[in-house]
């Protein structure tokens, strides 16, 4: 089931959490929406869940599979949520809580006794805590209640899941399986889910797109790949991943960072502006000596093997930090330590111009 | 600078040697005779204002004999007073109870103008002299009062009545239940019930199943308050009743008026049926409050031996 959602806008009081929101969920889709805290993500979610009402307007619209669901109450839209502080009915056995959802259905639409239990079970199978129906919350650990929510979410079949930074209480061992579990999960039952989170690494690891969202505002909506590698705003470039920022100057096609230039074809014109320039730690070389194209001067700082790539903190003579994330080959090759003088070039650099579009 | 080295690896251990370990005390710990003051200081007070006084009541009623201890039963002026606070307390504290939970539900579930001026307002009958109390009551119902004459003459009598002492009842045990289950409520918060919504629970089935009995143990507690203070009101009742022996006596009146005639012993029977009230509310009050201590949930925070599992 596809959601869409139309100029939405929420305030609370003086503060605007959502300004002319816009976005597309296709059906079976599991989109990310990733941002910092206050960004307006979960007011986002919490308005398609129903849990919130967007500001009255008349060209704001929540369809569900093309139909507006904008005056359902939540209980008619065929939502399943799962909450961040797990929200288990702290007085219910796992079987209870797993088959809330059903029980409180009508009587001509609820499943019999014998088919709740059927589905119960085949619920804390699927979450791997058979054995557990009879437990209460405060016997479980943190992931195990929210696998639980996610099942209680499930067992009344809705149409799409909106998680709530599911995995945020949980310590990052946790998350990460957790993560990957709802990514197989997601695989499986084909789900249409909305996943609020404020790890990038979540979000990219597990989305199948990612909507970064700032200040009350959709930055960039694509693909993982689409957003960390081509980045749309500064925004989205700074809040995903590391990166070393620099300030320089543009003009003529060219932007400048001391002696180094940088192709820049967006900015032809022959007046100077000021830009920053972005480049990410594993995008950098660094070299002993220049080899004809001026490189940026810098001093090794500190030298940290420890990880996947050797980190290589440096500094510029302008006294700006850097990260360069190096191989270890490499690493062995070039011998760095502490107080050596090298250069640095870009492999690829973003240069943004403030309060200029391309 | 040697020196100095040398006079602190000397002093230490012949410290450590003088200090035995029953002299050392833990830093939260008081010396003895500050705790032994502190406990004979209580048990002291609770002696004289409480034991003695309860035993006093026993001990008064019981004088002439077990005979005469009954036979203040029989009396019917005493039970007309026994059955009138039974009827106070039966019509006052179930409507405290949906007071209470529709006051303690607005606050802790909503945000609206205003919450804290109810919150304060839900306090003022303990903040009030119960006669004031009953005296408000008698100036809006009163004859003399602002809806006396037009009560009258609809042949409708509230003050010196059962009516006037149901209402001050009411007035004067509000606060208990919401009292009670306006906090616990406030710290479970609201994402057990909006968990409930999405599910398709309707308004009732998530009153009734998730919200209920989430404080069940809290509002039998502000049940079993609010029950002894309206079987054993006195002040804002006293205002209101009239004396109207056998009509609109209530327990707590009855005693007064039998103290008053120096019938002693029936006096402190009938008072002793009140300390009895007492006692089986502390009971009542400590077994409940022994549920809700086990029914607040351990942290919901993970636990690192989850680690593993997951």
């Amino acid at each position: 089931m596809s959601i869409e959602v139309k100029h939405l806008t929420k305030t609370f009081g003086n503060f605007t959490a959502l300004r002319d929101v816009s976005l597309r969920i296709n059906d079976g889709e599991l989109v990310a929406l990733l941002g910092p805290s206050g960004s307006g993500k979960t007011t986002l979610l919490r308005i398609i869940a129903g849990l919130e009402t967007a500001d009255a307007n008349p060209n704001s619209e929540i369809n569900f599979h093309d139909t507006s669901v904008t005056g359902e109450p939540v209980g008619k839209r065929g939502v399943g949520f799962v909450f961040q502080h797990y929200a288990l009915f702290r007085h219910m056995s796992v079987f209870d809580n797993i088959a809330f959802g059903l029980k409180v259905r009508p009587r001509r639409d609820r499943p019999t006794k014998n088919d709740i239990r059927d589905r119960v079970h085949q619920l804390l199978k699927l979450i791997q805590l058979e054995g557990f129906a009879d437990r209460f919350p405060s016997q479980l650990s943190g992931g195990q209640r929210q696998r639980v929510a996610l099942a209680r979410a499930i067992a009344v079949e809705p149409q799409v899941l909106l998680l709530d930074e599911p995995f945020g209480a949980l310590d990052a061992q946790v998350r990460k399986g957790l993560r990957d579990w709802l990514r197989r999960l997601h695989d499986e039952i084909h789900l249409t889910s909305v996943l609020v989170t404020h790890d990038q690494e979540e979000a990219l690891e597990v989305a199948d797109r990612v909507v970064v969202m700032n200040q009350s505002k959709i930055e960039q909506v694509g693909t993982p790949e689409e957003v960390f590698h081509h980045p749309a705003s500064q925004f989205v470039m700074e809040f995903l991943g590391q990166v070393n920022v620099f300030h320089g100057r543009v003009s003529n096609g060219q932007a400048h960072l001391g002696d180094m230039a940088i192709d820049y074809p967006h900015y032809i014109a022959q007046q100077e502006r000021a830009a920053k320039v972005y480049m990410r730690p594993h995008e950098l070389d660094i070299k002993r000596v220049q080899n004809g194209v001026p490189g940026l001067p810098a001093t090794v700082v500190r030298v940290n093997p420890a990880g996947s790539v050797a980190k290589v903190s440096l500094r510029t003579r302008d006294g700006v930090d850097i990260q360069v994330d190096v191989p270890f080959e490499h690493l062995s090759e070039l011998g760095l330590t502490q107080g050596d003088n090298v250069f640095i070039y870009p492999k690829k650099a973003r240069v943004f111009i403030p309060d200029f579009a391309i | 600078m040697s020196q100095a080295l040398i006079v602190n690896e000397v002093v230490t251990p012949v410290l450590d040697k003088r200090t035995p370990a029953a002299f050392i005390r833990g830093a939260t710990e008081e010396p003895l005779w500050v705790k032994y003051l502190l406990i004979s200081t209580t048990v002291g007070f609770l002696t004289l204002f409480l034991f003695v006084p309860l035993l006093a009541v026993f001990t008064e009623a019981f004088r002439k004999g077990i005979g005469a201890y009954l036979n203040s039963f029989t009396d019917p002026s005493a039970i007309a007073a026994i059955k009138l606070t039974l009827i106070t307390a039966g019509i006052s504290v179930p409507l405290n109870l949906v007071f209470g939970l529709a006051a303690a539900w607005a606050i802790a579930k909503f945000e609206f103008w205003g919450k804290s001026i109810l919150l304060t307002l839900i306090d003022l009958p303990f903040a009030v002299s119960p006669v004031i109390s009953g005296l408000i009551f008698v100036l809006l119902f009163g004859m003399q009062g602002w809806l006396g004459p037009w009560l009258d003459s609809q042949g409708l009598q509230i003050i010196f009545a059962v009516p006037g002492i149901v209402l001050a009842t009411i007035f004067i045990t509000f606060p208990f239940v919401a009292r009670e289950i306006i906090p616990l409520m406030q710290e479970q918060g609201t994402e057990e019930e909006q968990a409930a919504i999405t599910l398709g629970a309707s308004g009732w089935q998530t009153f009734w199943y998730v919200t209920l009995p989430n404080i069940r143990w809290a509002l039998l507690y502000g049940v079993i308050l609010c029950n002894a203070r309206a079987m054993g009101e006195f002040g804002a009742v006293s205002v209101v009743s009239g004396h109207v022996r056998g009509k609109t006596n209530t327990i707590p009146l009855h005693v007064e008026i039998l103290y008053n005639e120096y019938n002693f012993v029936a006096a402190f029977a009938v008072a002793s049926l009140l300390a009895l009230l007492a006692l089986v509310t502390l009971a009542a009050k400590s077994i409940v409050e022994s549920r809700i201590y086990q029914s607040v949930p351990k942290s919901l925070e993970p636990t690192s031996a989850e680690v593993a599992r997951s």
